[in-house]
């Protein structure tokens, strides 16, 4: 089962390590770890894609808050929540491909966010499936470089993740 | 590097300002560390300069930086404080990684202080640089990489606290060279709190209820204690509630004494080379009572053979990671042995609860005493050969079952733990988790400065002594009257028992050749040395090695060289499956 695990942890050099570390001494799955410092400026706030049994997310969530460093840990996908990943593709832009990948960037609601006379960087922010479909979508020729922010997960309602 | 140095002013009165060197040792001294093992090098410079200027703070010098870990390991294990190694960057770092993860693995409170490059050179490939933080990262509860020295006071303070609270567990804290020249005012906390680690003491009264209500319907009960309650300082609880409910109970080989060894409720060690009658009790029972206990696959053997037969378990533990990590757990309680078997004490002594019933338990404990009749720790003795089991009983006999033993790896340390019947916590100190060969003389050491004048036993293998032999140096230098068991068989003989077992016979790499004249060796150092090799002169030897009370005496038993630790559970099989002895094979 994918689950999509939030965590707050002390803003301090080596914690990112430590969690990283974790996962691989312990033989368990990353897809997608970002993590960047929150508002209050002591804390980073990350999200870890991983995916396990009950028993092996239980022993993640115990063994991530062992950790000294890390102050929260929630399993957001246990309740309704919202995942959001960014996409930045370069693509091929020229003649009529110029307008087929504005169009296809249009559905997805997405924005060109530089255009040169032959490129173009699309943004696509949304669920892990939309970018997947995206990408599917358009000619896989012309993607020159894709970058992907993995997936930001946050809970729906009055859940609050915070110290 | 001394230019930095004034970040904060010598102010008149209050605050004078102490250079890192001076806050470390004052720290120390504030901690009531009485003793350091270490050893020193370029970047511990300014620490070993402070530490000359002042005798609260007393030094161990040892002559490798692993010995000097287990030495405060040793400690740590018998005195139940925190245990301080100090060594430098680089080699000294890197010598002590296995120190480290061998007190890491069996959760022993430390302070290591490790000397670090400058922080301008931190990255730059300095001489004797290496990234300690990060190499010691997956074995220690947590580390601290100090880059101001005012957050040196702090950060010790933190040190201290993790290390010895909760699941105890070795912590690190690397300081750069300039650090601990630079200056500034010295504050040491006196409290500190972290807002990331709440370890929790006190168990779930809920949970320990319904724990009392399937104890009390149990009809096949048993306890299984480990190294937690030895940790928590509880044996006298686990005692109390043991003898309460008259609960047969075993140990894991960490647990031993925490229930005396001697008492007709305790069924022996657990395990891969544990009794008969404690591994059949914890494979029948139909109620187990695990306390500060890890189901270690050396305990359980085969996991799914072992929950194949149903029963409910009660796992009491202090770090929610080791619940329902290999097993599943009925009823968890999370919270520290002691508070908890207190509080299941005082509800069965209100009346809140009962124990099992009579019936039942009496024909528990009429199946108990048929397994136990099987003898599985009898061994043919002979008066040719020395039997390793007879020394080890002779030892207990002639220590009067009182002394403190340190162990190394090997056969030797089974047979230690299966005929030492230890009937106190905090006499026994072996690598159980990492299985450190090189353990035992140095874990000695610190032991024996923890208690001069106890007697101490070090009980170990031709192979595993001279992993650490040099630290017959350092037994000379403090006097240290350490009494050295060798259980010489010429071999690994652990590995050579499964090379016989599991690999036909082919004993690849296994016989120890060339080896040194032992006695001769430790009368090179300074020390006694006798070698025995005929039955009848083992008590004798003893007795003379203990009323030796200044010397250390390096006894070196000549074994029988094929001689193997039964009863044994091979890899992969079930607790009910056991060897019993050489026949069974
Ligand atoms: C050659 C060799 C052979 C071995 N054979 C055997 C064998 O036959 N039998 C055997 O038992 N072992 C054997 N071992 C040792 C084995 O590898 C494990 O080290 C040992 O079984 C673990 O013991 P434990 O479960 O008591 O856990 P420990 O490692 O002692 O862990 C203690 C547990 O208690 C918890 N705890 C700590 N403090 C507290 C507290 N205050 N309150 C509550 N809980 C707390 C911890 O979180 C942890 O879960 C062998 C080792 C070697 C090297
Ligand atoms: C540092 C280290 N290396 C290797 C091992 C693997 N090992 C376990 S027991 C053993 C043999 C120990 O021999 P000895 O000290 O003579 O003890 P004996 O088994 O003969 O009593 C070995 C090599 C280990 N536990 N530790
Ligand atoms: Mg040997």
């Amino acid at each position: 089962m994918r689950h999509v695990l939030s965590l707050l942890l002390e803003n301090e050099a080596g914690a990112l390590s430590r969690v990283s570390g974790l996962f691989s001494a312990r033989g368990y799955n990353i897809e997608s770890l970002t993590v960047a410092p929150t508002e209050d400026a002591s804390l980073s706030r990350m999200t870890v894609v991983t995916n396990g049994s009950d028993e092996v997310i239980e022993q993640i969530s115990k063994q991530l808050n062992k950790l000294i460093d890390v102050v929260k840990v929630v399993d957001v996908s246990e309740a309704p929540h919202i995942e959001r990943e960014l996409l930045l593709v370069k693509v091929r832009a020229v003649g009529k491909d110029r307008e087929e990948m504005k169009r296809m960037t249009e559905i997805f609601r997405g924005r060109i966010v530089d255009v040169t006379d032959s490129s173009y960087v699309i943004e696509l922010t949304g669920t892990q499936e939309k970018l997947d479909s995206f990408i599917g979508a358009i000619d896989s020729a012309l993607i020159l470089e894709s970058v992907r922010s993995g997936i930001c997960g946050i809970g729906r309602g009055e859940r609050v993740l915070k110290l | 590097m001394v230019t930095s140095s004034f970040v904060c002013n010598r102010r008149l009165g209050a605050g004078m300002t102490l250079t890192g060197a001076e806050i470390v040792v004052r720290c120390l001294q504030e901690e009531k560390v009485d003793y350091v093992f270490g050893y020193p090098g370029g970047s511990v410079l300014y620490l070993y300069d402070e530490l000359f200027k002042q005798d609260r703070v007393r030094h161990v010098l040892v002559r490798h930086e692993q010995a000097a870990v287990h030495a405060a390991d040793g400690y740590a294990r018998v005195t139940a404080r925190v245990g301080v190694a100090l060594v430098t960057s680089g080699p000294g770092a890197t010598n002590a990684v296995t120190g480290i993860a061998t007190a890491y693995m069996d959760s022993i409170p430390l302070v290591v202080i490790s000397g670090q490059v400058p922080t301008a050179a931190i990255g730059m490939d300095a001489f004797q640089e290496v990234d300690t933080v990060g190499i010691t990262r997956p074995c220690v509860k947590h580390n601290f990489l100090v880059k101001d020295v005012r957050d040196l006071a702090t950060t010790l303070k933190k040190a201290f606290l993790i290390a010895s609270t909760g699941r105890p567990g070795p912590v690190l804290v690397d300081i750069p060279k300039d650090v601990t020249a630079q200056r500034c005012e010295f504050v040491y906390p006196k409290d500190i709190s972290l807002r990331s680690y709440n370890p929790v003491i006190k168990g779930h009264s809920g949970q320990i209820r319904k724990a009392l209500q399937l104890l009390h319907g149990a009809r096949r009960p048993l306890i299984y204690f480990g190294g937690g309650v030895v940790l928590a300082d509880a044996a006298e609880k686990l005692t109390k509630l043991t003898r309460l409910l008259n609960l047969p109970c075993a140990g894991t080989l960490m647990g031993l004494g925490s229930y005396p060894g001697t008492d007709r409720q305790f069924l022996g060690m657990l395990g891969m080379h544990g009794s008969y009658e404690a591994n059949m009790a914890m494979h029948y029972c139909d109620v187990l009572l695990a306390v500060g206990a890890r189901f270690d696959d050396r305990v359980i053997g085969n996991t799914a053979h072992f929950m194949q037969e149903p029963r409910k378990i009660i796992h009491v533990d202090i770090d929610p990671s080791s619940i329902s990590k290999r097993v599943k757990v009925d009823v968890p309680i999370v919270g520290c042995v002691g508070d908890v078997l207190d509080d299941m004490i005082s509800m069965l002594e209100s009346g809140g609860s009962t124990g099992p019933g009579k019936d039942a338990l009496d024909a528990w404990w009429r199946q108990i005493e048929e397994w136990r009749g099987r003898n599985c720790m009898s061994y043919k003795n002979s008066d040719e050969v020395i039997k390793p089991q007879y020394v080890i009983e002779k030892l207990w006999e002639v220590t009067g079952g009182d002394a403190f033993v340190a162990t190394d790896v090997g056969q030797h340390q089974m047979w230690a733990a299966q005929y030492y019947k230890f009937d106190k916590p905090r006499r026994w100190a072996t690598s159980g988790g990492l299985g450190t060969m090189g353990f035992g003389l140095p874990a000695a050491m610190g032991i024996q400065l923890a208690h001069p004048g106890k007697p101490v036993a070090c009980i170990t293998g031709e192979g595993s002594i001279q992993m650490c032999i040099q630290e017959l140096s350092t037994c000379k230098q403090y006097r240290l009257p350490i009494k050295i068991l060798s259980l010489n068989n010429r071999y690994l003989g652990m590995v050579r028992q499964w090379q016989q077992i599991f690999h036909g016979n082919r004993y690849s790499e296994s016989y120890m050749d060339s080896l040194p004249d032992f006695a001769k060796l430790a009368e090179a150092y300074g020390h006694v040395g006798l070698q025995i090799t005929k039955p009848g002169d083992v008590e004798g030897a003893l007795r003379e090695a203990f009323a030796r009370k200044n010397d250390l005496v390096f006894l070196d038993f000549q074994i029988d060289q094929t001689e193997n630790v039964f009863p044994m559970i091979q890899g992969g099989k079930g607790l009910n499956d056991m060897i019993l002895s050489a026949e069974d094979l």
